[in-house]
């Protein structure tokens, strides 16, 4: 008995204490009971539309339960109340059918009205394309030449209770969205394997990303902050790990960033010519390798049985290099799980993580791959 | 040769009496309620803190399928045909069910489905792990190989009700007593009769939706795959057209249950019969032009989402009126508060606030905020557990006396109340708080900002698993033994099946009773 009470006090006191580890969120953020009220016209207009409907509902279970629980409380054998025996009343039951009818109505029309905002997209001043991958987000901004991936940037060591939690746990990404304030930009929104969602409360955008089919969705940011949210339709394991950040910046900002990531990208088409030595592709490859294909194939090369092969030892990554490139970049014919990264990886990345996986886990192959291998491989086909 | 039961595990196996049925149908559902709710309690665990203790992603989202698949399709609906197997012939003063060989079978093919949808859990690459929805291609291209023994079970619990609800709807129609007319029949036996038409035409719907997922994944077709000239939205149409009339299926039989225990306890008449049946088949109607409010996000055109908002909302109004009537039932009563009559209570309470959330849930520009949070897991559950499982346990009490002979244990019934009650609600309440907060479903961990309330659901669901133990106790007891109960059990109650012994004969109303 007496170890019984040992043992849930030892469970109450760690489960005090993982509290004051997270005690970093206070307030209002913490306990937090409500919708967002956001920081687009949009946003604003749902949460008042929230609220309307929460407190007509409150206002008809003041009636109703009202009603009940006085009835429960007089109306008891207990007390020696005698039952009525009325039942059966036309009138009554007319009245409710007609004005919770009326209710409804009164309802309906701002949501109507709201609808019909959320889905007017014309006349946007820029086009954003999102595409949802297993699992990670892949931003391109239509009309110039960057794009890029984004994926979670919560350590793997933090998840697994190794590390303390920072505040933005599983909130935090690689490549933040980055946008202007104040222009109309509509996110044309798409997936490449299985259906995703991109949801980012604050701006009350939530719209499905479906493989083979286009969604069209907008937003206008009136302010400029960090704007946090989530993949919300199950996508397979890794769906709780694949979180949106929006950066909203003033226009000149934005015009900045986008020069700098143009001018990146042209960089890196040149690093395509260079020759790198056997210790760089292995160094860029291993990050490469984390980044990518470290959520099915696991950080040690194992692979998950029954569902991700390894690449330890695995006849794919000891086998002919052709095989190994092909798999890497067109993806797998059998299993719709191996993405074809051809599209999804620069060719420098592409060879670092293929010399990576040749030599890592004990495969041991000793070959290197230059990134001007990659792209005669691409060519050939 | 008088006619009884075959002795030992024979009886069971070779019965084709309603009653026997009866019984099987429940047992089975609750040992399924134990197996999904150990399920639940995993995902509990799992969601206590942030961060990943005790199950990996992969597990986690089988645990999350596998539950919403046992308690829909193994612990609510065989529930329900349990408590129609023993009540609808008593009640309309029929012998027996009108094809008892068929329900014979109905009940002993469903543990195969389930032995066979639980043995995935020991398969390569794990049990189904794309939800109790399984959207494609999730569920097609992506899906662990053991999803064909899923597509199997799925078939075969399908065929169960289909079969069952034949049974049901041929016994309300062929086998009731003279003098029974349908505007006589007690509201359990509409809501059943009515609950059987909408099984009947969503049930081959849903065999329909996974056999073009078995076309897709083993035969080459591509009805949900765009590369193929598909559609993935497709799939999510066909599903919810089958899967709205499925909710209501879950909780039309609830309502008549509550209509039977409310009169009983309140010693006074239900206050308008027929505009609760009105009621029943409008809901039963409007069920199947709701179905993409599920989907107000899949980008419908507005012509689209304004339909399906406005169809959604008017359910609100038949569903007022039952509250309405109940509330008008207990109004001026003379009420007691036994166990059944204390679930029924709490059941008028939360599914009302389960329809209020529903409401909210109907409005599609809110919706994009609530669609695939937690606030929808509170919904949903909020309908669910005080809804289906609350009735099924009022049910419960309140007949078991006459199936028992015996009268359960009064203060045990009441303390399995408030536990399930307090549990229920600190489970459940809070998911409202994160989901509006922004926590999405079907997350194995989670953002900080929702570590309080998730520990205390946590706790809540504990209390709530550990409530049903008592139950178990309860109902285990009084089969055993207890005090003896009279015919009528309760005061002055409504029902032919109060005019027969307790516990009831073997056989009953082989002759037809007369109704005034």
């Amino acid at each position: 008995m007496l170890r019984g009470f040992n043992r849930l006090f030892a469970l109450l006191a760690t489960s005090v204490l993982a509290h004051s580890a997270y005690a970093e969120k206070e307030g209002a953020e913490r306990w937090g009971v409500n919708m967002t009220q956001g920081v687009t016209e949009v946003a604003h207009t749902t949460y008042n539309l929230h609220m309307l409907i929460f407190w007509i509902c409150v206002a008809i279970g003041v009636v109703v339960f009202g009603v009940m629980f006085y009835s429960m409380w007089r109306h008891r054998k207990s007390k020696g109340y005698q039952a009525a025996q009325f039942h059966e009343s036309t009138a009554v039951e007319l009245v409710w059918t007609i004005v919770p009818t009326i209710i409804l109505i009164l309802m309906a029309i701002p949501a109507t009205k709201t609808l019909y905002d959320i889905y007017d997209t014309e006349e946007a001043d820029l086009d954003i394309m999102i595409t949802g991958y297993q699992w990670k987000w892949k931003y391109n901004y239509l009309g110039s030449d960057v794009s890029f991936f984004s994926n979670l940037s919560t350590p793997r060591t933090q998840i697994d209770n190794q590390q303390p939690k920072s505040e933005n746990y599983l909130l935090e990404v690689d490549e933040p969205l980055v946008v202007p304030v104040n222009k109309k930009i509509r996110f044309l929104i798409t997936a490449n394997d299985v259906i995703h969602a991109w949801w980012v409360p604050d701006l009350a955008v939530k719209k499905d990303a479906i493989p083979g089919f286009i969604n069209e969705s907008w937003t206008r940011i009136d302010e400029p902050g960090i704007y946090r949210g989530q993949c919300a339709e199950l996508c397979g394991k890794d769906h709780g790990f694949m979180p949106i950040v929006v950066k909203a910046v003033p226009e000149a900002e934005y015009t900045a960033w986008l020069g700098e990531r143009a001018a990146a990208a042209a960089k890196m088409r040149e690093l395509t010519e260079k020759t790198f030595t056997f210790d760089e592709l292995l160094a860029r490859g291993e990050k490469v390798y984390n980044r990518n294909c470290a959520a099915c194939h696991q950080p040690n090369g194992q692979g998950v049985p029954g569902a991700f092969p390894a690449i330890a030892g695995s006849k794919i990554a000891t086998g002919p290099l052709d095989g190994h490139l092909s798999m890497v970049i067109s993806g797998s014919q059998q299993n719709p799980a191996m993405q074809a990264f051809g599209e999804q990886l620069s060719e420098v990345d592409l060879a670092a993580v293929i010399t990576y996986q040749r030599n890592a886990f004990g495969n041991d192959m000793g070959d290197t791959v230059q990134p001007i291998d990659i792209l005669n491989f691409k060519n050939k086909q | 040769m008088a006619h009884g039961p075959q002795p030992g595990f024979k009886r069971w196996l070779y019965t084709t009496n309603h009653k026997d049925i009866g019984s099987m149908y429940l047992w089975f559902s609750f040992a399924m309620f134990l197996l999904g709710g150990c399920m639940a309690l995993v995902i509990r665990a799992e969601l206590f803190e942030p961060g990943l203790q005790i199950v990996q992603p992969e597990f986690f989202n089988q645990m999350t399928t596998m539950h919403g698949l046992i308690m829909v399709f193994g612990a609510v609906m065989p529930a329900f045909v349990g408590l129609a197997n023993w009540m609808i012939p008593m009640m309309i003063g029929a012998p027996d069910m009108a094809l008892p060989r068929m329900n014979n079978w109905s009940f002993w093919i469903l543990p195969f489905a389930f032995a066979m949808l639980a043995s995935t859990l020991f398969m390569e690459g794990g049990a189904p792990n794309f939800g109790w929805t399984f959207y494609a291609p999730l569920s097609t291209e992506y899906a662990p190989p053991s999803v064909t023994f899923f597509i199997f079970s799925i078939h075969i619990m399908g065929a169960s009700s289909i079969m069952g609800s034949i049974n049901i709807i041929a016994t309300i129609l062929n086998m009731r007593a003279p003098g029974m007319t349908l505007m006589k029949m007690p509201l359990f036996v509409w809501t059943w009769l009515i609950t059987a038409y909408l099984l009947i035409a969503v049930m081959p719907v849903l065999a329909g939706v996974v056999t073009m997922m078995l076309m897709d994944i083993h035969f080459g077709t591509s009805f949900f795959s765009a590369a193929g000239g598909g559609d993935p939205v497709l799939f999510q149409h066909v599903f919810w057209f089958f899967g709205h009339p499925e909710v209501y299926i879950m909780i039309l039989p609830a309502f008549g249950i509550v209509s039977a225990i409310i009169p009983t306890f309140a010693r006074k008449p239900l206050f308008g019969y027929s505009s609760m049946v009105y009621a029943t088949a409008s809901i039963a109607f409007l069920s199947f032009i709701v179905w993409a409010h599920h989907m107000f996000t899949v980008g419908m055109p507005i012509a689209g989402e304004l339909f399906f908002m406005y169809a959604t909302m008017l359910i609100a109004v038949p569903t007022g009126v039952k509250v309405f009537n109940w509330v008008t039932t207990m109004f001026r009563g003379s009420m007691t508060f036994e166990t059944p009559m204390l679930f029924a209570v709490a059941f008028v309470i939360l599914f009302t606030i389960g329809g209020f959330s529903g409401l909210m849930l109907a409005i599609a520009p809110a919706d994009f905020q609530y669609h695939d949070t937690y606030f929808v897991v509170a919904h949903f559950h909020y309908v669910l557990v005080p809804g289906a499982i609350f009735s099924i346990t009022a049910g419960v009490y309140y007949w078991l006396p006459k199936w028992t002979g015996n009268m359960y244990n009064e203060t045990m019934g009441k303390v399995h109340f408030w536990l399930a009650f307090v549990g229920l609600n600190v489970t459940f309440f809070p998911m409202h708080f994160v989901g509006l907060a922004g926590m999405p479903r079907r997350i194995p961990d989670y953002a900080l900002q929702f570590a309080d309330f998730n520990q205390i659901a946590s706790m809540g669901a504990f209390l709530f698993g550990a409530a049903q133990l008592v139950f178990l106790f309860n109902v285990i007891r009084t089969v055993q033994g207890g005090k003896k109960a009279t015919a009528e059990v309760w005061d002055n109650p409504e029902g032919l099946e109060w005019t027969v012994p307790s516990p009831a004969p073997y056989h009953t109303f082989s002759t037809p009773p007369a109704v005034r």
